[in-house]
């Protein structure tokens, strides 16, 4: 065993080493599930970040970017804790991003905290992330940041009275049914029932059942993204359980392009929240939409892929911003309060909190052009997470 | 009433479709002891064979189930041929690592040319939405997937019961030994009989996309469910792994649909209790 | 098994031969210490492995020893690290109290689950044990209010080990207190399985039929060692807890029942050091292949795994042992 001085010796002067080397580049460790289950999520986020760096070059304020990536292969802690560590430690990285799933954020945050370096979490979007340490800044999304809204819209403005609530049996359904609850019963609504369905669920008939024997006039739909959209959409569309007769709110992954095209007519009428669409109507989206799909042989972006560009963004403006000083401190200090048009639209980062604020999209699945997708039909500008 | 009705009508579409998915693992497990726990990466091959074929080549989805069971087919026999038969006389655990290998090299190879995203299969007008039937709302691709496995089951038994090819399979499975010393040629017997297995698992992949989706962890995911059909009903029993499968579908959404609480436990404390009263399945002989 | 020829005394020399360290051993067990000096940006790696080697000796203890198959010790791995981490956040940070606590805690779980394990065999046995391990991730789901749920739970810092070496960013002290326990643990299990209760529980796994003929209470015999595995399965379980200062449902998932059986096979079951070698390879080859292609390293690893089956049937550790075993 050695002692804490030798220790600490041996330290120091790796860490000088690794310094000395990092003088003209900026080095950006990644940390995401690019194996396993939720590998799409990390693909799609990578692909944000890449098509900014395509985009924005790969030298910023007089240093070169260079990207280290490290698997977790999925809601790992520890995995993340440890690729934190090396990333640190071994690498020398700068700046840690990444984080798809709030495990992995999670798990990162005490070394992020220890190690004092920015931790730039570009989805993981559990309310309390941003509060395990002082160095992260999120670029993504909160769930009850979307959800509250809806709720309150749904009564407001999208004239319901009562409703039920169907979601995944996990961390984040658990957020957005409390969130969608709150917003919607703080405006005057009424919640009939609610279930919960399990996390790796292969098949939906008898909780749409349920649902169905409820009979309310609304139903809120929270799914992980993947196939479960398409699979609920179907089953709810088999009972009867469709627009106009039922309508059903849900957060945006409910309708990624894949899952319309796999439900059809069926998704005609779905209202969905979300801070990013796909089809928004806006140059800087069009511009980014064009060189997405033409970078990832056809696919679309998403919110992960949106992520990932505004991360990217956040880091290369904080960098201009210090002069290229990569320290944590420095870097927090320019990331605070800072605002930019992103192609979601305008959102800035909230000095308090340190967490995104944005803009949220109410949309509603219509036919343009003969095709059905997501049309926006309200905005609510400015949100806040609620929690925090 | 009508609730129940419905419930029953889905939980049995559910479980026809995992039998299609394991009926062949039972058999060949039942056959050669051969623990295959790729059996569910050739499910995963049919499904993006059906896929493939119905984006590409514009194949009907009729025909495309035909073409997923044979590329299945076609597939397993040639991994059978050259790789698995060196493996019969292995230990289990051998087995196990060995196809688990196979499931790790599927899901990368399926990553590399497929991408991770999920895969869309577009049914056919005629099988989607509903049919009112006695004033309660049918899925019109739950009621195609009980035909298809009612159909898949028929003939099944009726090969095996009426055949000679059945009639040796049947001779195999019953005594290895005694069949061999009588002149069947047990290796090939087993070869066509590992074909057909795994061409079902195909044909279950496919069919299987429209319900559950499909993306490269598809092998894996159906693992468990597979191998809880198969233990539930008894190695080398069809009829064992159509009860089984029908069992656990039925007592999942049903279960779900009374107790959603403990939805998620339901299928695992049924099969632990079912296997800790009958551990050899509950058409199991050995 | 010819040992039923052997009179008394010659047993006890059988079994104290088969307990005698060679110099193979000892070179391996500093070879551990390498890490500290050559690598040290590798020591939370290093510990993770030491964790997985643990985790995958107490498999050993009922899969090669026992004959008792598994595809749920996850569950026991899993137990003990909540377990470690509800102390932690109950204000508990003791690890050596927290360590043991958790493997009593995992121990008597797997002593109760035992009693369904030993009266079933083959795939019934691997099924239940998955069934188990499966329903213990739901319970643990639905706990979390408990739990954290699939968010998982951060836990306070560690206290530093006999108040004096802190757990640091670099990993010293994590990996000098997993490579700790690996080795105690290590010793143990050495002990046990030279004893003629060990010799008793391969008597099972040869023949399960045979042992009540020749007046032996297998089944106690199964049930002891289960408990002692699953103890030893959560104190792995409560190591990565305590030096990482998390714990995610992922803990008891089913990809960790089934990685760690993998990591043992690996190796060589019934070999003990086939547990250790395994993890390394097993881990070092993911690390460096995911290090590579964070997102096709899997495809790899499958190779390796049919690699090893085809050419090295009895494991690495086997196959080490075949191509050594020709000199004598």
């Amino acid at each position: 065993m050695l002692t804490r001085r030798v220790t600490l010796a041996l330290g120091v002067a790796l860490a000088m080493s690794t310094s000395a080397l990092a003088q003209e580049t900026v080095k950006i460790g990644v940390i995401l599930p690019y194996s396993g289950p939720f590998a799409d999520a990390a693909n799609q986020l990578q692909a944000g970040i890449d098509l900014y760096i395509a985009k924005h070059g790969d030298t910023v304020a007089g240093k070169k970017i260079e990207l280290i990536k490290k698997d977790t292969g999925g809601p790992n802690a520890d995995t993340a804790q440890r690729a934190a560590q090396e990333l640190v430690v071994r690498d020398g990285a700068d700046i840690i991003a990444g984080f798809a799933l709030t495990p992995e954020a999670l798990g990162a945050a005490p070394v992020a905290e220890e190690a004092q370096k920015l931790m730039v979490v570009m989805n993981a979007a559990t309310s309390n992330v941003t509060e395990q340490s002082e160095y992260i800044v999120r670029t993504g999304v909160t769930i009850p940041q979307v959800n509250y809204a809806l709720g309150k819209w749904a009564f407001e403005e999208g004239g319901v009275k009562q409703a039920y609530t169907l979601v995944s049996d996990y961390g984040p359904g658990h957020d957005a049914e409390k969130s969608f609850s709150a917003g919607f019963t703080e405006a005057g609504g009424k919640m009939l029932g609610s279930d919960r369905t399990p996390v790796a669920n292969p098949d939906f008939s008898a909780f749409v059942q349920r649902v169905k024997d409820a009979n309310p006039e609304a139903v809120y739909i929270f799914v992980p993204g993947g196939a479960q959209p398409a699979a609920i959409g179907k089953a709810l569309a088999d009972r009867g359980l469709n627009p106009p007769a039922t309508k059903i709110f849900a957060q945006g992954e409910l309708t990624h392009p894949e899952a319309l095209e796999s439900m059809g007519e069926n998704a005609r009428g779905i209202i969905t929240t979300f801070h990013y669409t796909l089809e928004r109507d806006d140059p800087l989206n069009k511009e980014f939409v064009d060189g997405y799909t033409a970078a990832n042989n056809g696919r679309q972006p998403d919110l992960f892929s949106i992520g990932g560009y505004d991360g990217m963004h956040l880091i290369y403006e904080a960098l201009k911003k210090t002069n290229g000083d990569a320290s944590g401190d420095a870097l927090l200090e320019a990331a605070k309060g800072m605002s930019w048009d992103s192609p979601r639209g305008p959102m800035s980062i909230d000095p308090e909190t340190r967490d995104v604020v944005q803009t949220v999209y109410i949309r509603e699945v219509q036919e343009v052009d003969g095709k059905l997708q997501n049309v926006v039909i309200h905005e609510i500008p400015n949100v806040k997470d609620p929690l925090h | 009433m009508s609730s129940l009705i419905i419930i029953l009508f889905d939980g049995f579409a559910f479980g026809m479709l995992l039998f299609v998915l394991s009926v062949g693992l039972s058999v060949t497990l039942g056959l050669m002891n051969f623990i295959n726990l790729a059996h569910g990466a050739f499910g995963m091959l049919g499904g993006y064979v059906a896929v493939t074929v119905m984006r590409q080549l514009g194949f009907p989805f009729l025909l495309a189930l035909p073409t997923a069971f044979l590329a299945a087919a076609i597939v397993s026999v040639i991994f059978e041929r050259l790789l698995f038969r060196r493996l019969y006389g292995a230990t289990e655990l051998n087995q196990v690592l060995f196809t688990i290998g196979v499931v790790f090299v599927a899901s990368a190879v399926a990553t590399y040319f497929f991408g991770t995203v999920q895969q869309v299969l577009i049914l056919p007008e005629w099988l989607r939405g509903s049919v009112e039937l006695f004033g309660m709302r049918f899925g019109v691709y739950r009621i195609f997937l009980i035909v298809i496995s009612l159909i898949v089951t028929g003939v099944l038994v009726f090969g095996l019961e009426r055949t000679r090819l059945g009639a040796q399979i049947r001779a195999a499975v019953d005594n290895q030994r005694a069949a061999k010393g009588l002149g069947l040629d047990v290796e090939k017997i087993f070869g066509i009989t590992f074909a057909l297995g795994s061409g079902l698992a195909g044909l279950g992949g496919a069919l299987a996309v429209e319900i559950v989706g499909l993306d490269p962890s598809f092998g894996f995911h159906f693992l468990v469910y597979v191998l809880i059909v198969v233990s539930v009903g008894g190695l080398g029993s069809i009829t064992g792994s159509f009860v089984g499968a029908a069992l656990l579908g039925i007592g999942d959404v049903a279960g779900k649909y009374f107790w959603p609480e403990i939805g998620s436990f339901l299928i695992y404390m049924l099969m632990v209790a079912i296997l800790f009263v009958r551990p050899l399945g509950l058409f199991g002989k050995r | 098994m010819t040992d039923t020829t052997f009179t008394q005394a010659t047993a006890r020399g059988w079994l104290r031969s088969q307990s005698r360290w060679s110099p193979f051993e000892i070179i391996f067990w500093l070879a551990l210490l390498l890490p500290f000096f050559l690598f040290p940006t590798y020591l939370p790696l290093a510990s993770q492995i030491a964790i997985a080697a643990l985790f995958a000796l107490s498999v050993d203890l009922i899969l090669g020893y026992a004959g008792i198959i598994t595809l749920g010790h996850a569950m026991f791995f899993g137990l003990g690290a909540y377990c470690a981490a509800l102390l932690g956040k109950a204000g508990w940070g003791e690890p050596i109290s927290g360590l043991l606590l958790s493997g009593l805690f995992a121990g008597i779980i797997g002593f109760i689950a035992s009693f369904i394990i030993v009266r079933v065999q083959h795939l019934a046995l691997l099924m239940i044990t998955l069934g188990l391990g499966l329903l213990t991730q739901e319970l643990a789901n639905a706990l979390t209010w408990l739990t954290g749920g699939t968010d998982g739970l951060r836990i306070p810092r560690t206290w530093p080990i006999f108040n004096y070496f802190r757990f640091d960013l670099w990993g010293y002290t994590g990996y000098g207190y997993t490579l700790a326990v690996l080795f105690i643990c290590f010793l143990l299990s050495r002990r046990i399985v030279n004893s003629s209760f060990g010799l008793a529980l391969r008597g099972v796994r040869e023949n399960i039929k045979r042992m009540p003929a020749i007046g032996s209470a297998y089944q106690s015999h199964q049930q002891k060692i289960y408990a002692i595995s699953a103890a030893m399965a959560g104190m792995a379980g409560a190591l990565l807890a305590q030096t990482t200062s998390t714990v995610t449902l992922e803990v008891l998932s089913f990809n960790r029942s089934a990685d760690v059986v993998v990591m043992l096979i690996l190796g060589g079951t019934g070999r003990l050091y086939g547990a250790i070698v395994g993890a390394i390879i097993f881990l070092i080859a993911r690390d460096q292949l995911a290090g590579v292609n964070p997102q096709y390293w899997y495809f790899w690893i499958g190779l390796l795994l049919m690699v090893v089956v085809l050419f090295m049937p009895k494991g690495i550790l086997g196959f080490v042992s075949r191509l050594a075993g020709r000199r004598d």
